[in-house]
């Protein structure tokens, strides 16, 4: 049993920075922005959350230094694609390289340094619990985080009169803005709050997953959260659902090979993209779901004048 | 996908291209790392050496780098880019680069060449190695000795030579101690990505493993072992600040005095290509300072490290393939060659190595 349980645990921690980083991203791609530069949201977040963490001493305080990172950082992709117009898969593919290199450079003196964990939850009697203790009241804070989020977009994008307009921005910006949405203002908030999670995603890294920095850490989690976008076909319960699986198969295969039944861990490396691959295939056989799920001005710039 | 992001990372890598002085008449001695230098790990320690040679050369000589490099073709562009910007002498610090710095060696006769952990030579292509599987056995031995459970987990990269030549040399080491000593071996296919390496520890503790080893590059296996409150050993770098309390030992490298060497050679103008495997006995490979051992643990450690700098090889016979064949009769001393080649396990490993 007691395995069991720490199966589960160690998926949740590996699927927690995937869900964060993908429903950011959700939010940001059903407003119609496609931004490629998550990874290097990620890692800015990453090593800012470290850095506050290890100068303060408070892992709180890195929490939110790594979501005011993210969000300021994407707020550069904002500007540039939102007001300057620019192409956003270009722009997108930069702040991912430029992160990458920023945060190396930001991260020089912290190499090398143990950090600062951030505590799991612990409420005395209910984490006791046996089995479901552990699994409900003994985690990580992000992962209670991870699924509020989920549950808020979701309730957001689906109930609320804001999460319909910022859908229909996603689908025709030309339309909602003949209509008077404030087009531009509205993705400015979506790509900010994607950015936040990102950053968030990232400080579940250095904060938690494994306190420290080194450059690099992310290694690929931000393309495989892009990736998990267009496997949940633009639904948040499909995002937490893929961030599961996807954690289950890794995790499952570390196992598998401990327990001695060869697994080819290349191919296992490579699946989050050939189930997108597959996913992408599947959809866009069936003409009614692409059109109901996929946001149909994602990734075109929005000029109201021209 | 992975191709963009071998791509960027080449990119990223590139960004990173630094320069010291660019003062014409300098000699130019650059290095190619696959990992961050940030890593605390592998590359990290290439880079320590780099730094030594800036240090006590660095009035005749400049120094570059590129690092992330990623293993495979990728890594041709960035050898022939170094050899492009004026690099006299280029280290390339990772198996996978073997057959690109080949071809590039090739192209340019009169830049120096020099790859790590591999096998080919050129005119022009020095290889250098460090012994790392005499550190292996010594904690081969201490995981035998320590171990409560009779197992150790052993996470690994890649199925090549040098990393089957250190889980056989640990085995070796810890049947010395324990016969019937296990091990459990997860491959991540990965030098470097913390998290998974971390995930790979806690499955394997999660297995009843109590002690973890590890051939990848980032803290993250011992970190883990930490918060559990089980042991493990450091790779490449010390590693005690991340687990005091964890941390038997570490295999470290330095290769601050071979770079420092061969640099000079080049300057001196005796440079040619060699073959050369330095070790413990060389300073090539250091054990980190014992710590959270008992004393007798600790005394006979010492005492295999002083039995190998005095000269005997942990590859000594008698020992047995894992198929039950012989590999070695009692006496005889695996050659280097056959060590570098190494693709089968010695017996008592319970795994299938990849093809």
């Amino acid at each position: 049993m007691d395995i069991t349980v720490n199966i589960l645990l160690t998926i949740a921690t590996a699927a927690t920075p995937l869900l964060i980083a993908a429903i950011g991203e959700l939010v940001v791609e059903r407003s119609g922005v496609l931004n490629l530069g998550v990874e290097g949201m990620m890692i800015m977040g990453a090593v800012c959350g470290f850095g506050a963490a290890y100068l303060t001493g408070s892992p709180w305080i890195g929490v939110l230094a790594a979501i005011i990172a993210g969000a300021l950082f994407s707020l550069l992709f904002a500007f540039m694609t939102l007001t300057l117009a620019t192409n956003q898969v270009a722009t997108g593919l930069s702040l991912t390289i430029l992160g990458l290199g920023l945060s190396g450079m930001i991260g020089t003196n912290f190499v090398g340094l143990p950090g600062v964990r951030l505590p799991n939850l612990y409420i005395p009697g209910l984490s006791d619990i046996p089995v479901v203790g552990k699994l409900l009241f003994g985690q990580d804070p992000l992962f209670y985080v991870s699924i509020a989020l989920v549950i808020a977009v979701s309730w957001f994008l689906f109930k609320t009169r804001k999460g319909l307009m910022l859908r229909s921005i996603g689908d025709s910006h030309s339309s909602a803005h003949a209509l008077g949405i404030p087009v531009i203002a509205y993705r400015y908030l979506a790509v900010m709050f994607g950015g936040a999670c990102a950053g968030l995603a990232g400080a579940h890294l250095s904060l938690v997953y494994t306190p420290q920095w080194v450059e690099n850490m992310t290694a690929g989690r931000g393309w495989i959260a892009l990736a998990l976008v267009v496997f949940a076909s633009w639904r948040p319960m499909r995002v937490l659902a893929g961030a599961y699986i996807f954690g289950a198969v890794w995790i499952g295969q570390l196992h598998a090979q401990a327990f001695g039944i060869p697994v080819p861990s290349q191919f296992l490396s490579a699946l989050p993209y050939l189930a997108t691959i597959v996913v992408l295939v599947l959809i866009s056989r069936n003409k009614r779901l692409t059109m109901m799920n996929t946001p149909a001005s994602l990734g075109q710039p929005f000029v109201p004048d021209r | 996908m992975k191709k963009l992001i071998g791509a960027l990372m080449l990119t990223v890598g590139a960004a990173a291209l630094s320069t010291a002085a660019s003062a014409q008449e300098k000699f130019k001695a650059c290095w190619v790392y696959v990992g961050p230098v940030g890593d605390f790990g592998y590359s990290y320690q290439h880079d320590q050496g780099r730094l030594q040679v800036e240090k006590e050369l660095g009035d005749k000589v400049e120094t570059a780098y590129l690092e992330n490099v990623a293993e495979g073709p990728d890594a041709e562009r960035a050898f022939e880019r170094l050899a492009r910007e004026g690099c006299k002498m280029i280290f390339g610090t990772s198996f996978g680069f073997m057959d690109p710095e080949l071809k590039v060696a090739a192209k340019f006769p009169d830049v120096k060449f020099e790859h790590a952990t591999g096998f080919k030579m050129a005119p022009n292509m020095g290889i250098y190695n460090a012994r790392f599987y005499e550190g292996r056995y010594i904690i081969g031995q201490i995981a035998a000795k320590q171990s409560k459970a009779g197992l150790a987990g052993y996470i690994v990269s890649f199925p090549i030579p040098e990393v089957v030549m250190g889980i056989n040399a640990f085995m070796l080491g810890a049947q010395s101690v324990n016969p019937d000593f296990k091990v459990k071996i997860v491959w991540v296919n990965t030098w470097f990505d913390p998290a998974k390496e971390a995930d790979a520890a806690k499955a394997l503790f999660d297995q009843g493993a109590d002690i973890i080893v590890q051939h990848t590059d980032s803290t993250g296996p011992l970190q883990v072992a930490q918060e559990r409150g089980l042991h493990g050993f450091g790779q490449a770098s010390d590693m005690t600040k991340f687990a005091p309390k964890s941390q038997y030992t570490a295999i470290v490298d330095d290769w601050g005095p071979y770079y420092v060497s061969r640099v000079k050679a080049a300057l001196d103008g005796t440079w040619k290509p060699e073959d050369r495997w330095e070790g413990l006995k060389e300073g090539a490979v250091v054990m980190a300072p014992y710590a959270n051992l008992p004393e007798d643990v600790v005394k006979a450690a010492q005492e295999t490290e002083a039995k190998i700098k005095g000269g005997w090889n942990p590859f000594t016979g008698p020992i047995t393939k894992q198929d039950g064949s012989e590999f070695l009769p009692a006496g005889a001393v695996a050659d280097d060659k056959t060590l570098l080649g190494m693709n089968f396990y010695v017996k008592g490993v319970d795994d299938k190595l990849p093809q």
